[in-house]
């Protein structure tokens, strides 16, 4: 007898099908972060031996990883550097992107669509290209080996497509809004910074996101430009200076990656749809 | 009023275009002065050479093996990630329950800096405490002693950085491919599955061909981001071992900054130039066809 599949079959080995292929990439993708988990909590004499079950305690779980991390390293000093860091690189960008945007958004007519793409482009232009330049300039500056270099470095690659962003949130705002505004006496510019930026919060909080996060995922500049530990990024931090020599302190460095990715990795998702929005305008109507 | 609109509008964008100038294009020009250039780190001043640094490094056996390397890597990379993420976006489009929370997981090795990713990938390919090694030895594939070793053996360092790459960049082209596969018009894989056409056949007649436009975007990007990227080789294995994982930007920063040759290290990051130059006139393709339509 010929094998026969019911409707009812066809269901159930599709609805497995999805389940298996959700099921086997959810654990290639998200296994590197409970394997830090568990090297974080593990104690030494556990974690190196071989003989052990490595995916299960085999002693009791430890807190000396954190503590070394915490109190023995300069992991705290990178998270204030990296906080510091992005706090003014966010400033930097929301002053310089939200005019820009706005006026390539409403001012510039036909052009500003242009311009905004050509500006888009730049956010193209790899690290890899142009740290070999800017390590000089930064050195001629006298930044160098200092958080400040990455201050004048990083708004190069947030501005770009902060303004890409913020073009299609201004361009979704009616302009009798303005207007309106305009016709009670403020300026163009009055309506802008009274009017348009108050009710563009939204925008501005995903740029701010945005901008933030791409400064901790920073590595090539920091990496360039700063040697001495105590400057250092979180990004470079973990995995150059908890090294010492050639021993790795396995524990605390993946009790460093994992503590450091979790916020960041939060935060992100809550604003990841906008931010893929910016890439794929275009492709999509 | 349109000229003042034209002269506000410009004196609003003209700082942000400056900044962008001074950084992104000034620097740009630089390099490729540097590339004809005599500059070392600790000098200032420098004398053109003309093609001298291309000469050297044309005839360099790191370079040969950086500029194979990157193609095999970004290729490689990309295969992997634009099969396994239309797989991934297709699953994921469907609703279901906990579809947030399998996103966030999904998510993570592209929102977490790379550095970090690469090095937990690091700690699972450990010569000695691989988790990997630890799986086969207990399935008796392989003995204790002759395990293999992930980072330290040409082929397998190359395999590494380009799986690693490919898990960081998984994520991205699957959002990137769900926001299209949300835009494609639910009535035509309908109209399709009442006049009886099977999964398989609607997958490849219908889905995957209305996927083109935004599968080419995440490839442009993908490749982009492959290519240009040193972070995960230079975590994993800086390049080694003997240049068999050494890419162009590694390379780059070995030369220039690492070994203070600035002119050499400009030179090869100038070979980057021209797949960029590529992708844009594609960007740029696409920006315009969107702009007529």
């Amino acid at each position: 007898m010929p094998l026969m599949l019911t409707a009812g079959h066809r269901k159930f080995w599709a609805g497995a099908l999805h389940l298996a292929v959700l099921a086997v990439f959810v654990v290639l993708l998200a296994f590197p972060f409970y394997w830090m988990l568990i090297a974080t909590f593990k104690q030494n004499i556990d974690l190196y031996n071989t003989d052990n079950n490595p995916f299960i305690f085999n002693l009791k779980p430890t807190l000396d990883h954190l503590k070394l991390l915490l109190f023995e390293t300069g992991y705290v000093r990178w998270l204030g550097n990296t906080a510091l860091v992005g706090a003014i690189v966010v400033f930097i960008t929301l002053v310089l992107a939200l005019p820009a945007a706005y006026a390539l958004a409403r001012l510039t007519g036909r052009w500003g669509q242009r311009i905004g793409i050509a500006i888009f482009l730049t956010y193209l232009v790899p690290p890899t290209l142009l740290f070999i330049p800017l390590s000089r300039v930064v050195a001629v500056l006298g930044l160098q080996d200092t958080i400040w270099s990455l201050v004048l470095v990083y708004p190069s690659f947030t501005v770009p497509f902060s303004i890409w962003l913020l073009m299609g949130f201004f361009k979704s705002i009616p302009s009798e809004l303005e207007d309106a505004a305009m016709v009670d006496g403020l300026t163009h510019f009055q309506a802008f910074y009274k009017l348009v930026v108050p009710i563009s919060t939204s925008g501005i909080l995903t740029v701010v996101i945005f901008t933030f996060t791409l400064v901790t995922q920073e590595f090539v500049y920091a990496l360039t430009f700063i040697s001495p530990e105590s400057q250092q990024m979180v990004g470079v931090g973990i995995p150059i200076f908890l090294v010492r020599g050639d021993v790795y302190f396995w524990g605390s460095l993946m009790a460093a990656c994992l503590i450091t990715s979790l916020p960041i990795a939060l935060l992100y998702n809550t604003f990841l749809d906008r931010f893929i929005a910016g890439f794929t305008v275009g492709a999509i109507k | 009023m349109a000229v003042e609109n034209r002269r506000l509008g410009a004196a609003m964008f003209l700082p942000a275009v400056a900044y962008i100038v001074l950084l992104i294009g000034a620097p740009f020009v630089l390099a490729v002065m540097y590339a004809f250039s005599d500059a070392r780190i600790g000098t200032v001043g420098f004398h053109f050479v003309g093609l001298e640094n291309f000469r050297s490094i044309l005839q360099s056996p790191s370079f040969r093996a950086a500029l194979r390397n990157s193609v095999v890597f970004t290729i490689g990379a990309q295969v992997i990630v634009i099969v396994c993420s239309t797989i991934l976006s297709i699953a994921l489009e469907k609703p279901f329950r906990g579809r947030g929370f399998v996103r966030f997981l999904i998510l993570l090795p592209w929102v977490v800096p790379i550095s970090l990713g690469a090095i937990g990938w690091k700690w699972i390919l450990d010569s000695i405490y691989s988790v990997i090694t630890w799986v086969l030895v207990w399935l008796h594939i392989f003995k204790p002693y002759n395990a293999p070793m992930w980072l330290g053996e040409p082929h397998l360092a190359m395999a590494s950085v380009i799986l690693v790459h490919s898990w960081r960049l998984i994520p991205f082209s699957t959002v990137i491919m769900l926001a299209g596969l949300t835009a494609i018009p639910k009535d035509i894989p309908e109209a399709a599955a009442i006049d009886g056409a099977g999964f398989w056949r609607k997958l490849f007649q219908i889905d995957v061909p209305m996927m083109l436009p935004i599968i080419s975007v995440a490839v442009l990007f993908g490749t982009i981001f492959t290519f240009t990227d040193m972070t995960v080789v230079y975590i994993l294995t800086a390049g080694g071992p003997f240049d068999s994982t050494q890419v162009l930007p590694s390379l780059a920063f070995a030369t220039g900054i690492q070994g203070s040759d600035l002119a050499a290290g400009a030179a090869i990051s100038l070979f980057l130039v021209p797949v960029l130059a590529l992708i844009a006139y594609f960007m740029l393709r696409a920006a315009y066809r969107a702009e007529v339509a």
